[in-house]
Formats: C-alpha cells, structure tokens, sequence
C-alpha cells in the first residue's frame, strides 16, 4: 500500500509519519502531484496558519490536485479545517470540499474556558462509519485548536468545548479529523489503522 | 469535556534519565524513551523533558533523544532546558518534539517569544516561569530559581500571553521539593487573569495535592517528576482518585 503525505508548509509533520511507522506502514511525505495521485491513500496533516497554508497550496496548484482525488484522503487539524469552505482565520477561502465554515471559538467565560483548546477531550455521537470502526464509547483524543468546524450534514463525531463543534468529517473519498490521531495514545491509533483499511 | 493533565517530567542529562526511578519493569532506568513509553502506557497525558546537560554538544544529543521519544510514544511531548533561538526551535520540533519550552531566554530576550510564537505557532511554545516570593511579592527567577529578576510574576506571565505564548508552565521555587502542596494561590491568580492554559508545577506529594490544584489553584495540567519516578503516586491510581473526586480525567 502506498501512502501519500501531502507535503507543504506545515509544521509537525514527522510525528504523522512516525505514526504510521508505529503501525507498521511506510508513507511517503510529498507534494509531486504524480505521486500524490498514484498514492492508494493520501494523508493532509497541518499544523499552523490557514491563509499561508492555502496561498502555499495555491502556489503550486496542490488546491486543484486534492480536490480531484479519488482515493481515500484524511486531513488532520489545520488540514480538516482548509477542506472545508471558509475560515475566520485570516478570512480564508479553503478547498470547500466540505460546505462547512470554520470559527474561532469566543468563550463566554474566559476563566472557564482557554482559547486554544488544549488537551484530551472526547468524541461523541459517533455515526456508523469505517474510520469509528470499534472505538471505545466516547473515545478520548488530544486536540490542540483555536478554530473549529461548525456542526454540519458531513458531521460523524462530535466533541463539546464551549459548545458542540465537528470532530470528525465525512464525504464521498473525504474524511478529516479536528484532534490529532498520532498523538492521540491508543484511541488515535485505531483511527490510523481504521483509515488505512478503508 | 476536556480533562485536566497529569504531566511526568524528566530531567536528561547526556540523553540519560538524570533523578533516580524506581520501575521494577525497567530494564535500564536511565533509558529515557523506555520510562517514556511506561507512563504514555499507564495513561500519563503528556510528558516534559527538562535537558541539564551543560556541554556543547548537548543539542545533537538531545535531538537524537528526541526523534527515538517520538517514534517509540504517541502522546505529546515538550522538551526545554537552554533553548534560546529560533534555530534552537526548529532543530528540536524537526527532530519530532511537539512542542518546546522556554525560561530564561525568554526573559533575557523577551521578543524571543514574539518570534517563536509567529515562526511555529503558539500551539508548540510554553514559557516556564519559576516564582518566588520574596517578602510578599513574586517575583520571576532564573537559573533554576537561584538567581532573581526584577519582574513580577504576575506580569511576566501577561506579557508571555500577549506575546504569543501558547501555554504557561508555572514553578514554585517556595514549593519545589517539599511535597507540601502546589503554589495554588498565585496559580488561580495567573490562571484567571490568563486566557491559555497554565501547568502548575512543584510541591506535589499527596494525590489531594492534584485535586486542590485543579480546584484551588484552578490549574489546566500538573506536572511532577520525583512522586512518579520513585511510584509514590502511580499515574493510575492517582487518575482513579481524581475521578472519584469529580475532577474531569482521561480514561
């Protein structure tokens, strides 16, 4: 099986790769769009800012690359939120494979709740799906965000911080993930390997 | 919900666990990365690797260290000790940390912060404060607490917030060691005034000392070190005790 990880100017991108090491996969990290469109499966981690992420991936025309891809694709973190449609950060225009906007969480209180959201908190309503294939009843996964995807028709998981937002997406070849799987102990794990038998 | 963190440090020294531990599973105790692996699998939310190596080839070493900790846990982790330059960063995030900590440098070069916040994200930068009261007032320290500055710690750790810090690692040199307790009334003080998240750190001894300072001290994560290496406090048990207590824990 080969393993696509799509590279571009994002930060942590090695501990996805040690991820799937761990898991016994190799996986190449690259942005040579042969490569990436011969892959049996793509991975589209990030870490860091949206607008210079998408003015990045717009250079080197990746933006086009990914949303024509046929074969099953996770975006991580950053690369949940620049699948969707639209993001208060920085006011960015993203790939919009998923119709979904993405906010900056506004605590009511600020004493009660810190923007970013750091730390384990749980998946909930999770829908039938492939990738939440076997996981423990509301799952702990470690997030570390300040924006999130709003509560939509693509929505196969919940988390509550504030309010309830997206945890996990799902649409046609598309899946995304807001926490990060690599660094989410067992639980993250079973989410990588559940993708990888997809 | 999200759920407060316990946080095991280790001091390294050379690549080597430095503070005695006492695991009867393991098989070298001064091996980091085994230690490291025994509390990611005993459930231990993140882990903080503090380097004391004095040399100059230290950074080679502990970024050596540093790939071998991210390939063998998947729990995250921060490594600090002399980081200084935005180079320092980039070595150790490339090497596979997940994110850094600075203390001193910081308040030599407090745009330092600024800088690494807006090269890498305030996701993967903590500041580390060590306090110390000094006749009522606290007042941030250096060199392990020995040497104290001018600042307030109470102020210095608002402007590491404005400047970018992405969460606050906050040492009592008054409660290091004693196992007294945590500093909870400066922690809930900072803790309040801030809108990112604060690690309380120094005087953990009982499992109720986790308690009050999630509580009292209205910390976001604790962090301890000799309590768990010399099993004291088991991570398991003290996570079912917190439970127990109502506090919001991972499972």
């Amino acid at each position: 099986m080969k393993i696509a990880i799509i590279k571009y100017n994002s930060g942590n991108v090695q501990s996805v790769l040690y991820a799937l090491e761990r898991l016994e996969v190799e996986a190449e990290l690259t942005d040579d769009p042969e490569k990436i469109h011969a892959a049996d499966k793509v991975i589209f981690p990030g870490q860091g800012e949206a607008s210079t992420a998408m003015s990045y991936l717009k250079a080197r025309k990746l933006d086009q690359l990914i949303k024509e891809l046929k074969q099953p694709f996770l975006g991580v973190c950053l690369g949940l939120q620049l699948l969707c449609e639209h993001s208060e950060e920085n006011d960015t225009e993203c790939l919009g494979v998923f119709p979904v906007k993405v906010k900056r969480f506004i605590p009511e209180n600020s004493q009660e709740f810190k923007v970013p959201h750091v730390g384990w908190n749980e998946l909930e309503n999770l829908a039938q799906n492939p990738l939440l294939t076997d996981l423990p009843a509301n799952p702990f996964v470690y997030y570390v965000h300040s924006f999130y995807a709003e509560l939509s028709e693509f929505t196969i998981a919940t988390t509550h911080y504030i309010h309830d937002f997206t945890a996990i997406l799902h649409r046609d070849n598309f899946w995304a993930i807001q926490a990060h799987p690599e660094k989410s102990s067992v639980v993250g794990e079973k989410l990588l390997a559940n993708f990888l038998r997809i | 919900m999200l759920t407060k963190r316990i946080i095991p440090c280790l001091d390294i020294k050379d690549g080597r666990t430095v503070k005695g531990v006492n695991f009867v599973q393991l098989r070298d105790a001064g091996d980091p990365v085994e230690l490291a692996k025994i509390y990611s699998d005993e459930g231990a939310d993140e882990l903080v690797f503090l380097d004391i190596t004095a040399t100059v080839d230290k950074r080679k070493t502990l970024a050596e260290l540093v790939t071998k900790v991210a390939k063998a846990i998947n729990i995250p982790f921060t490594v600090g000790g002399g980081i200084s330059t935005v180079e320092d960063v980039k070595f150790l995030l490339n090497a596979g940390a997940d994110k850094i900590s600075i203390n001193s440098a910081a308040v030599h070069n407090p745009k330092i912060v600024d800088e690494m916040a807006a090269e890498f994200g305030s996701q993967c930068i903590v500041v580390a404060i060590d306090t110390r009261n000094v006749d009522g007032l606290d007042f941030v320290h250096t060199h392990g607490g020995r040497k104290a500055t001018l600042l307030r710690t109470q102020a210095w750790a608002k402007e590491v917030a404005n400047r970018g810090a992405g969460e606050i690692l906050l040492t009592s040199m008054d409660h290091d060691g004693t196992k007294a307790g945590f500093a909870n009334e400066i922690l809930a003080e900072i803790s309040s005034a801030l809108s990112i998240p604060v690690i309380a750190s120094g005087g953990a001894g009982t499992m109720a000392h986790f308690k009050d300072v999630f509580t009292f001290g209205k910390a976001d994560a604790a962090l301890a070190a000799s309590i768990f290496h010399f099993k004291e406090i088991p991570i398991p048990e003290l996570k079912e005790y917190l439970i127990r207590e109502d506090i919001s824990i991972r499972k």
